[in-house]
């Protein structure tokens, strides 16, 4: 007589704990990532209301101080405060890279909606566009578009509007040529419905989610233009804070031994950036049902 | 009368359909036998002006169709609906119920209480309408696509595998509305299946059957009804 040996159940529960488990990890880097968040936008915006501080004004007295209580960040070359002045850089910063997000997101998604929906000759010259906007190195298109505006953040805002579309309109046209040839399309276009309804009714909606994801990754990635711009000198005015501003600032005070007017105002690059790629990761996996089934979220 | 000549479709190298002909006269059921992958689907998009052929041409009602997708005349692209085999591609996932049924009205600038009488028609109650697909069997989900394709009140009508994967009540509830609408609007109606059962039941009365390949020389046409 053979003996039935059940393994079903404890497999079930081992499978069940390794998902709990990784689900807790997921929620835990989460809420830890959505925290940073709000913790530095909510510095960003009640600081400057409760501490005021002239960015021209310098106290060569208390130059190059490392970090302390009084000072946690320690202080620049110029005897500003590092924890200041990087929290009035994010803002700048931040500013930059969210309008400049939505700008090349606004500017990706027209172009990307155009050229998936009419496809034929109108499809390939946008394409070859892109195309070409993609073989120019973007550092040197955006310090030509900033050469021709005095220094200041819409300059910069332009410059990475202008330079970083191609992602967004690449994403958007090949999910339109996705959604073009499904049989719900081919249902409107029997309907009666013109193109521009196909677009605002079936297109647009489906293409939100690909759009706001691809405006959370530009955040980071357009804050790092503008620190790169202004770490040539490229960027905002020498006085206005700014995080790429305080680097290159920071750099001169690296070879006297002065590590922390530089490194701070990095990390307040690495924090948010590494942030916003936990809640972007989180949110690719939310809207696609299949990994949401997988991770069971 | 709905007509298609010398239709040719290739995708890629392979040549899908080759010089096939139908023609659906206004009154009747034409049903249309073959095997699965024959060309069955790809001729019913060409009918319905939704796919380009290589090589061909439709007729309908007299007027040769100057083009495909946009291109044709709306007018002429709403006197042919199709209803596809899969309602759940068929249908935007963000739509409700009643959205699927309002959207071909509301595309077409017409008032929206048809939506209402076709829903109650097709036996989809107000519950119902409310729901997304996802929320729906799949049964449901082909009575708010045909009740969609009817919506227009379209002078011939397609059904591409329309009751595959329906069971036999709900295939015979649509099948019954589909000829009610048949006689009632003087509508032609091509039903496309690989189950020639179904299609001998269905056509029975008013229709023929034809075998696959369709040639619109070759075959004769079915009668058109009086």
């Amino acid at each position: 007589m053979s003996r039935t040996t059940v393994t079903g159940k404890p497999r079930a529960a081992a499978g069940s704990r390794r998902y709990g488990t990784a689900r807790r990890a997921v929620r835990r880097s989460v809420r830890l990532a959505a925290g940073t968040l709000v913790l530095l936008g909510l510095a960003v915006v009640v600081v400057p209301l409760v501490a005021p501080v002239d960015e021209r004004l310098v106290d060569l007295g208390s130059a190059a101080l490392p970090p302390s209580l009084a000072h946690p960040f320690g202080t620049d070359e110029m005897g500003r405060d590092v924890l200041l002045r990087s929290i009035y850089g994010l803002r700048v910063s931040l500013l930059v890279g969210l309008v400049a997000a939505a700008v090349s997101v606004a500017i990706g998604g027209v172009v990307g909606v155009v050229a998936g929906a009419l496809g034929g000759i109108v499809d390939r010259l946008l394409m070859r566009v892109v195309d070409g906007f993609n073989s120019l190195p973007h550092l040197l298109l955006g310090i030509f578009i900033v050469a021709m505006f005095a220094p200041s953040a819409w300059a910069v805002i332009v410059s990475v509007g202008l330079t970083h579309w191609t992602t967004a309109a690449r994403i958007v046209r090949s999910e339109v040529l996705s959604l073009r040839g499904r049989p719900y399309i081919d249902a409107a276009i029997g309907g009666g419905a013109g193109r521009m309804r196909i677009i605002r009714r079936h297109f647009v909606p489906a293409l939100i989610p690909h759009l706001g994801l691809a405006a959370t990754l530009m955040v980071p990635h357009a804050i790092w233009h503008e620190t790169a711009l202004s770490f040539l000198g490229l960027g905002l005015p020498p006085h206005l804070a700014s995080l790429g501003n305080m680097i290159n600032d920071g750099q001169r005070s690296l070879l006297a031994g002065a590590w922390w007017p530089s490194v701070f105002p990095g990390l307040f690059i690495l924090v948010p950036t590494l942030a916003v790629a936990v809640l972007a990761q989180h949110w690719r996996d939310r809207t696609n049902p299949r990994r949401r089934s997988e991770l069971n979220l | 009368m709905l007509e298609a000549h010398d239709i040719t479709v290739r995708y890629g190298r392979r040549r899908v359909l080759d010089g096939v002909g139908i023609a659906v006269p206004p009154g009747t059921t034409v049903g249309l036998a073959g095997p699965s992958g024959c060309g069955k689907s790809t001729l019913a998009r060409v009918l319905a002006l939704l796919q380009r052929p290589a090589a061909g041409h439709v007729v309908i009602d007299g007027t040769p169709a100057p083009g495909w997708r946009h291109r044709a005349p709306r007018e002429l692209r709403t006197a042919v609906a199709l209803v596809f085999q899969q309602p759940r591609l068929a249908v935007d996932p963000r739509f409700t119920l009643a959205e699927i049924i309002e959207e071909p009205l509301r595309a077409n600038r017409r008032p929206v209480d048809r939506a209402a009488e076709l829903a109650e028609e097709l036996g989809l109650t107000p519950d119902l309408l409310t729901r997304r697909p996802h929320e729906v069997s799949d049964g449901q989900l082909q009575r708010a696509c045909v009740a969609r394709a009817l919506a227009l009140r379209p002078r011939y009508l397609i059904c591409d595998e329309m009751t595959t994967m329906l069971d036999v009540s709900t295939q015979a509830h649509l099948v019954a509305r589909i000829e009610a609408y048949r006689e009632a609007a003087g509508a032609g109606v091509l039903a496309i299946s690989h189950d020639t059962d179904l299609l001998a039941r269905w056509c029975g009365g008013k229709g023929r059957v034809l075998a696959w390949p369709p040639r619109s020389g070759r075959v004769p046409r079915p009668a058109a009804s009086g």
